[in-house]
C-alpha cells in the first residue's frame, strides 16, 4: 500500500493543488513539498510526497550511466 | 553505456555463489512477479520477499478493535481498501460490513475532515495503517482537524516504521546478502538512513523504484557490489534519485515527528519490536481511539508459517497450508490476503 503515483500539477491554491493523472484531475495536498505548476509530483493518499526531478526517460538514461561505473 | 538488455544478459549468465536478495517492500514483490523479473535472471540469484506491507504485519487485535468501532452507535470506521479482508479473531471488516457494521472506504484520510464537519453527530474512526509513506497524510489530517476545531475524528493507529524491522532482520537473518530498499518509504526517510546497516552488517543496500528496469538495475547493483573483485565496499546506492533524496523529505519527517512519537509495536509474524510503531503524541491524545496495546495476534494453526514467510526464511509455497487450507478466499495469514503480501502474490502468479 506504499505505492505513490506520479501526476502533473495543473494549478496550486496555497496548500492544495490540482494534479492531473492521465486526464483525471484530483485535489492533492502539496504542503510537504516545494512545487510549482507543471511539476511532476509523487502522490500517495492524497498527499504529494516529492517532486520528481526529471522525466522518467532521462532518469533511466542516467541510471544506466551510473551502473556503468559498477561494471 | 549499460542498457536493460546488457544487464539482463549479465544477470541471466551469473554463475557465482548463490546470492539472496530481499525485496523489503510488497510493491516490489508485486512488480517483480507482474513483469516476470525472476525468469530473466540466473537461478543463482534468489529474490526473497520481505515484510511486505503494513497490512500484512497488522495483528488481529487491531482488526477486532476496528470492527468494535464499526458496530458502535454513532461511529463510522473509515479505512483503505487493503484492510477489508484481513482476518481478525472474529472475521474481517468486509464480513462485518456485510453484517451491518458501518465501514467506509477512503482515498485519503484528509477527506474525512470535511465529512466529519458535515456530520457532527458521527464519530469517524480512521484505521491508521501504514509505513512512513502514509504517516504524513495522517499527520496532516490531525493538523487540519485541530486547525478547524473538528472534534469528531479519531485515529486508531497501527503505524510502523521500516528501520527497526530491517535492523531486526539484519540481526536475525544472516543469510540475506543484500537488500532492495522500499522506494516510496525511502522518499520520506531518505537513502542515507540505510548506511548504518550497510556498514554494520557489511551488506549492499540499493534504493530502487518500481518499474521493472529500476528493479533489474537494483538487483544488478547489488550483484556487482557482492563481486569479490568489487573495489567498492558494500554500501548504499540510491538508484531512484529522481524521487529519493539522501536526506529524504524533511518537511514530511517534521510533520510526522510533530504529531507522532515512537513506541513498541507488534509485527504479525515477527513479534514485538521496540520503537517500531508510531503513536499520537500526548498533546493530541483526544484524537486517539486507544491505539496502544492492540498486540494480541490471532491463534494461527500450528502449520501456518507466516512468520517465516515475512522474514523471507521460506517461500510461501513451502508453507504446508499454502493454496490448500489457506488461499485468498479463505486466508489464514494476512500475507495471503493483502494485494502486496507474499503469499497472495505467489498464489496469483506461480
Ligand atoms: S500460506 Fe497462509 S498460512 Fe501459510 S504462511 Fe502464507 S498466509 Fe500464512
Amino acid at each position: 500500500m506504499c505505492i505513490a503515483i506520479p501526476g502533473k500539477i495543473v494549478s496550486i491554491d496555497s496548500r492544495m493543488a490540482k494534479v492531473d493523472f492521465n486526464g483525471n484531475i484530483v485535489a492533492v495536498n502539496v504542503g510537504l513539498i516545494d512545487a510549482k505548476v507543471g511539476d511532476y509530483v509523487l502522490v500517495h493518499a492524497g498527499c504529494a510526497i516529492e517532486v520528481m526531478s526529471k522525466d522518467s526517460a532521462l532518469e533511466l538514461i542516467e541510471l544506466f550511466h551510473d551502473l556503468e561505473e559498477l561494471a | 553505456m549499460k542498457n536493460v538488455e546488457l544487464i539482463i544478459k549479465e544477470l541471466k549468465e551469473y554463475d557465482g555463489p548463490v546470492i539472496k536478495i530481499m525485496e523489503v517492500c510488497g510493491t516490489h514483490t508485486a512488480s517483480i512477479f507482474k513483469s516476470g523479473v525472476r525468469s530473466l535472471i540466473s537461478g543463482k540469484i534468489k529474490l526473497i520477499s520481505g515484510p511486505g506491507c503494513p497490512v500484512c504485519v497488522t495483528p488481529a487485535a487491531y482488526i477486532d478493535r476496528c470492527i468494535e468501532y464499526a458496530l458502535k452507535e454513532n461511529h463510522v470506521l473509515v479505512t483503505f481498501g487493503d484492510m477489508m479482508k484481513v482476518p481478525g479473531q472474529n472475521g474481517s471488516l468486509s464480513q462485518a460490513k456485510g453484517d451491518g457494521a458501518r465501514v467506509e472506504l477512503m482515498y485519503s484520510p484528509m477527506e474525512i475532515v470535511e465529512k466529519a464537519k458535515q456530520n457532527p453527530d458521527i464519530i469517524y474512526v480512521i484505521a491508521g495503517v501504514g509505513f512512513e509513506t502514509t504517516v504524513p497524510a495522517y499527520a496532516l489530517t490531525i493538523e487540519e482537524a485541530a486547525r478547524q476545531g473538528v472534534q469528531n475524528i479519531r485515529l486508531l493507529t497501527a503505524l510502523k516504521t521500516v528501520m527497526p524491522a530491517l535492523r531486526w532482520i539484519c540481526e536475525n537473518e544472516a543469510g540475506i546478502d543484500g537488500y532492495l530498499c522500499p522506494g516510496h518509504v525511502s522518499v520520506i526517510i531518505g537513502s542515507e538512513i540505510y548506511r548504518e546497516l550497510a556498514d554494520r552488517y557489511e551488506r549492499p543496500f540499493a534504493v530502487a523504484g518500481f518499474e521493472p528496469e529500476h528493479i533489474l538495475a537494483g538487483i544488478y547493483d547489488i550483484v556487482k557490489q557482492l563481486e569479490p573483485k568489487a573495489k567498492t565496499e558494500a554500501t548504499v546506492h540510491n538508484i531512484y534519485k529522481n524521487a529519493v533524496k539522501a536526506e529524504g523529505n524533511k518537511k514530511a519527517q517534521e510533520v510526522i515527528h510533530r504529531y507522532f512519537e515512537p513506541g513498541s509495536a507488534m509485527w504479525r509474524g515477527l513479534g514485538m519490536i521496540p520503537d517500531s510503531g508510531l503513536y499520537l503524541r500526548s498533546e493530541y491524545e483526544a484524537y486517539d481511539a486507544g491505539s496502544k496495546g492492540l498486540d494480541q495476534d490471532i491463534q494461527l494453526p500450528e502449520s501456518c508459517r507466516c512468520g517465516e514467510v515475512i522474514i523471507g526464511r521460506i517461500n510461501p509455497n513451502e508453507c504446508p497450508m499454502f493454496g490448500e487450507a489457506c488461499n485468498p478466499m479463505n486466508p489464514y495469514g494476512p500475507c495471503m490476503v493483502s494485494s502486496e503480501g507474499a503469499c497472495g502474490i505467489w498464489y496469483r502468479n506461480v
